[in-house]
């Protein structure tokens, strides 16, 4: 094939309730990206819906950006709720 | 569920053992098997053999593309579309061995029948050719068979009528799956082009041999069993003529190849055969 893009897939499981990402393909256009992805990841009854996205549109933070992305959340220890009493009946907290 | 493992957040019910697959669907599920009254054994049995032989031999030559497609990912498209096919015959001949009373399995028929034997049209069994050649024969292979699997929904035979609805769900994205390449090709460079024009030419006389009725399509046709065959062909030319046409691609106007009619084949089928079956023939106790 004259050219390929490099496409990052994200599938829904039939009870997922957003979109994973699964892996990446190689696809001339969106049409068969698409169709690549469903015979790719989903042949084993993984999903129910499909995204795919050309690699190039995904804007990524960098590795060598990594401390002053992340590190400065470290040791912000009241951003997380642990001051407060939670009651035993609320749940997913 | 979990998201450090794509697939557990994926699997159903959080089933750790996602690998051995969930949500498995059997589609002859509380159907009934008996063979209406007033259809011949005979018939029913000859007529799954037909559909059942076509799936097979396309199969396996979908499945010689293995290691040859031209990227990875089409490989897998072609590998899942032959293994739906084989999914479809392995169903047909189960029901041949109910019908016919000899209670015959599936690997009786695959692999212990003589080329002679086998009732596929013989677009199926030409030898592989190049992608533009499979391209060609999977979109008129895929649009003839799922425009006849539509029909034998409504099959008074209660299998036959499962089979099919499980088959057109397949065979549609098999269709799709071709209209989408012969459009890319067609109206791609001047090589594809080329290619798939050519790969449409070599094909066409053979395509008229799907349409000619045997006379046990005609007999279960009647009884309201099979589909007539004759009656496919507005629908099988205007699918495909939307599909040529959007590929910048021409109907050949060449004459059918004589001979056919299920039965008779090309010297392809028996070396693919012989192929096909030296497994078995080899071992023939063998289970797997």
């Amino acid at each position: 094939m004259s050219e390929t893009f490099l496409y990052e897939v994200f599938v829904r499981g039939k009870r997922g309730l957003n979109h994973v990402h699964v892996g990446s393909l190689h696809a001339p256009d969106d049409e068969m990206a698409l169709r690549n992805a469903r015979d790719l990841y989903t042949r084993r009854n993984e999903g129910v819906s499909i995204w795919v996205v050309k690699a190039s549109h995904i804007a990524a933070s960098s590795p060598d950006e990594k401390d002053p992305f992340f590190a400065p959340s470290a040791d912000k220890v009241y951003r997380h709720p642990t001051f407060y009493d939670i009651p035993d009946d609320v749940p997913h907290m | 569920m979990s998201f450090d493992n794509v697939y557990e957040a994926l699997s159903e019910d959080g089933d750790a053992r996602w690998a051995f697959g969930t949500g498995f669907a059997d589609p002859l599920a509380g159907v009934d098997t008996t063979v209406p009254p007033d259809v011949a054994g005979a018939d029913l049995a000859a007529y799954c053999l037909m559909l059942g032989d076509d799936a097979l031999v396309m199969s396996h030559r979908l499945q010689e593309w293995c290691t040859n497609a031209p990227d990875l990912e089409e490989e897998v498209a072609l590998a899942n579309i032959g293994l739906d096919l084989l999914g479809q015959t392995r169903m047909l001949y189960a029901r041949a061995g109910h019908a016919d009373g000899t209670g015959r399995g599936e690997d009786a028929y695959a692999y212990f029948r003589e080329p002679e034997d086998f009732a596929n049209v013989r677009l199926t069994e030409t030898p592989r050719g190049d992608f533009g050649d499979l391209i060609a024969k999977l979109l008129v292979f895929a649009t003839w068979r799922l425009a006849l699997l539509q029909r034998l929904i409504t099959s008074r035979d209660p299998v036959l009528a499962a089979i099919a609805a499980k088959g057109v769900k397949e065979v549609a994205y098999h269709r799709d799956h071709a209209a989408q390449w012969a459009v890319r090709l067609g109206d791609g460079t001047e090589e594809s082009h080329r290619r798939m024009q050519a790969g449409l030419d070599r094909l066409w006389p053979l395509v008229g041999e799907l349409f000619a009725p045997h006379e046990v399509e005609e007999r279960l046709a009647r009884a309201g069993v099979a589909a007539d065959p004759a009656g496919l062909r507005a629908e099988f030319d205007a699918v495909l003529d939307q599909v040529l046409t959007a590929a910048t691609l021409r109907r050949p106007d060449v004459p059918p190849e004589p001979g056919g009619g299920r039965g008779a084949h090309t010297d392809a089928l028996a070396p693919l055969l012989a192929e096909l079956q030296s497994v078995a023939r080899a071992h023939p106790e063998a289970t797997w």
